[in-house]
Order: C-alpha cells, then structure tokens, then sequence
C-alpha cells in the first residue's frame, strides 16, 4: 500500500472514530478492507482508496469505519470486572440506591452484546433482590451491525462457549438450529443505540456504572483525555467505571483513580466508591 | 501438576485435546471408551475428566454415573466434549453430575475458558 493512501485512510480512520492506526497495522487494513472492496464491486485496495479521495461516499466511509473497529467480545471476558461487579458494585448500589431502586449501566463499546448481556444475566441470577429496580443497561458502540448481532441476541456455537459457563447456557439460552438465542427477559434488559465516543455524551443521562474496555487504546493520548473526562461527567461520584486490563487512567488524567488491587477498576477521584464498595 | 484424563474413541481428538491440556500444564493420561477410563480411575483418580459421550463398550454418561455413584472416593471434574450439541443431552450430562459440557468442535480458548470456569486453572 502506497504511504499516502495509508495516511489518508488513517486519518480518515481517526477523525471518524479516534481510531489510531500506526504503519505496522497495514496489514490489518489490507485484511478488513480487502473484502469490503469486493463487496462495493471494486479489484483492490488501491481503488477503493481512489473512490473514497474522488466521491467521498458517505455510506462507504461508514463501511470503511466498521470494518476497522475491532468487534471481538465474549461472555463474562476476563471474569475479573465481572466478579467485581456482582461481589462489589452490586452490594453497595444496593445500599445506596435502595431508596430510589435504580441503576443505569452504560457499556461504552457494547459490540455484540457479550458485556451488556453478561451484566443482565448477574443481575438476573439474584433476580429476587432486584426484580423492583428500575434498572437500564445501555449498550453502545461506534458500528451499527455489531449493534444489530447485539439486539438479535443471536451466537453461534463458538461464541457461546467462550465464557458462558453451561448452566447459564441452559437457563437462559434457547437453540435455534445451529445458533443459540437468548431469552428475551435477558434481551429485553438491555437497550442499544449507535454512539460515537468522540461525540458530545449530552442526552446519554447519567450513570452509576460505565464500562468501557479495550477501546481507549485504539485512541491517542488527547482523546483518550478527553473521553474519560466526559465519562467523569455523565459517572454518579460514588460510581464506578471499569477499563480493559491493557488500559489505565494514570498519566491521562486525574478525573478518576484506580482501586488499589482491582485490575481494571477506577472511581472518581472526588469521591469515595471504595468505602461503600467495601474496597477502601 | 493437575492430572486431566482424555477419553475418547477418537485417536485425533485424544492427540489434539493432549496438546492442547499440556501447553496448559496438565498431565495426561488416555483412555478409549468408559470402561477403559473406569479401570484408569482406580489406578489413579484424575482430577479432571475429559468425556466424549458415544464411544464403544461404555459410553460418557455410563461412565459419569458410574463414577459419581462411588462412594469415598475423591470425585474429579467432568466435562464433557462431544458432537451431541442439543439442549436435551447438554441437560441429561448435567443432571447426571457434569460440571461442565463443551460442544464439539472445539479449540484451545473454549478448554481454557471451561476449565477456567469449573476452577482448574
């Protein structure tokens, strides 16, 4: 691939989405784009680039755009966040939201629901305790067809034996043929929308938790200060907000501190999350 | 190290899960069908069993409810690692006393996902 097509695609790529794509991720355009190319009825690469420089084909941006977000998710990914969740996070909303019974959770970069799904069915576990909250889980990201696999709730094989484990499989799944369909009290737990992490958060409400693992390290520096500086402003000061294991906020910014000895998991640094999580 | 036991009437299948469980710090050792896994048992009690159902002799689930009927004796994990992928067979192997069930086939991160998950590793 030709330099500047690579640094015009890359800089498509991070005004679109903060996507980071530095020379040695070439063959990662090559393999996603390739296909794509095909699709629209063109030879190569190199046409698909031309098309994109000549007609700036809004559609094919998008297009473009998705296939380069990486969309990989499993249930219940890395445990940790999870076990957190329910053995941390869970009990202490539980005491300070028993008034009002609500809870709003946003998973920032939801792909094919396997995070916001795995959320639903912890809570749906202990179901007697929180049949009477009103509680949203929201799932977004950047590409709207992860978001259409998401709402369809529709996994493969492979898919659901990665993570889930089996008894969950047979309490809230339903095989359909060679794919396997979640239930829709688990589906209905859930609401998805389209959402740009570069975009103004306002409209989105507030939250009491957020996740948002493995996208920040696709963004540089700047962006990635700017993203957690927003989500400090849409988080509850006793809330909680969960990254990748590969991610940190320290020497991004000062808007959130980790829980010391919990991989992954951060609090406002104005606040005081890890007392009433039992964690301080 | 954590001895995992491999049966199935497959010699590929016991090849592949072998390598597979060694890079993941098992030991292993073989059987063909359950009565072969039985009489293995009583030499040496694994601590975790990997069970395909239909083989010759004695099949999976024979196995499984002949293995959790003993009495006194230190009970391993089993999961089960078969084509049967329906829900009626996922539900018998767990009423009969499977801790886990992984759908054939299979790769490296679904055995480590599922042992993860029962707490070998």
């Amino acid at each position: 691939m030709k330099t500047e097509d690579f640094e015009f695609l890359a800089n498509m790529l991070k005004d679109r989405s903060g996507l980071m794509l530095t020379p040695d991720k070439v063959y990662l355009l090559e393999s996603r784009l390739t296909p794509l190319a095909r699709k629209r009825g063109l030879d190569t690469l190199d046409a698909l680039v031309q098309k994109l420089r000549v007609s700036r084909d809004e559609g094919l941006c998008v297009d473009v755009t998705e296939a380069m977000t990486t969309n990989e998710s499993f249930f219940f990914r890395d445990n940790t966040p999870f076990d957190l969740f329910k053995n941390h996070v869970l009990p202490a909303m539980e005491k300070s939201r028993g008034g009002q019974k609500r809870l709003r959770i946003w998973c920032a970069a939801a792909s094919t629901g396997q995070e916001p799904y795995s959320l639903a069915i912890l809570l749906r576990e202990n179901w007697m305790k929180w049949q009477n909250w009103k509680i949203e889980i929201v799932g977004t990201d950047i590409c709207t067809q992860v978001l259409e696999k998401a709402k369809a709730g529709t996994y493969s094989q492979f898919e659901v034996q990665r993570g889930l484990p089996i008894q969950m499989l047979i309490k809230y799944f339903t095989q359909e043929g060679d794919t396997w369909k979640l239930n829709a009290d688990i589906r209905n737990m859930v609401t998805y929308r389209p959402f740009n992490l570069l975009n103004n958060f306002v409209g989105l409400g507030t939250f009491d938790v957020i996740y948002c693992r493995n996208v920040l390290i696709y963004f540089d520096q700047n962006t990635k200060k700017q993203v957690l500086e927003r989500m400090r402003k849409v988080l509850a000061n006793d809330g909680t907000l969960f990254l990748g294991a590969a991610e940190t906020v320290l020497g991004i910014t000062d808007a959130f501190r980790p829980v010391r000895g919990q991989r992954g998991m951060y609090v406002p640094s104005d606040g005081d999350a890890e007392q009433l999580m039992g964690l301080g | 190290m954590k001895l995992c036991l491999v049966v199935d009437d497959s010699k590929v299948i016991r090849k592949v899960a072998r390598r597979i469980l060694e890079e993941l710090n098992f030991e292993i050792e073989e059987a063909v069908d359950g009565q072969d896994a039985l009489d293995a048992c009583d030499k040496n009690m694994p601590d975790v069993v990997l069970l395909d159902w239909n083989m010759p002799v004695m099949d999976g689930l024979e196995f499984l409810k002949a293995i959790r009927s003993r009495e006194g004796v230190e009970q391993p994990v089993i999961v089960f690692c078969t084509t049967e992928n329906d829900m009626a067979h996922i539900r018998t192997a767990i009423e009969a006393g499977a801790n886990e069930y992984i759908m054939k086939p299979f790769d490296r991160e679904i055995i480590e996902a599922k042992f993860t998950q029962v707490g070998l590793m």
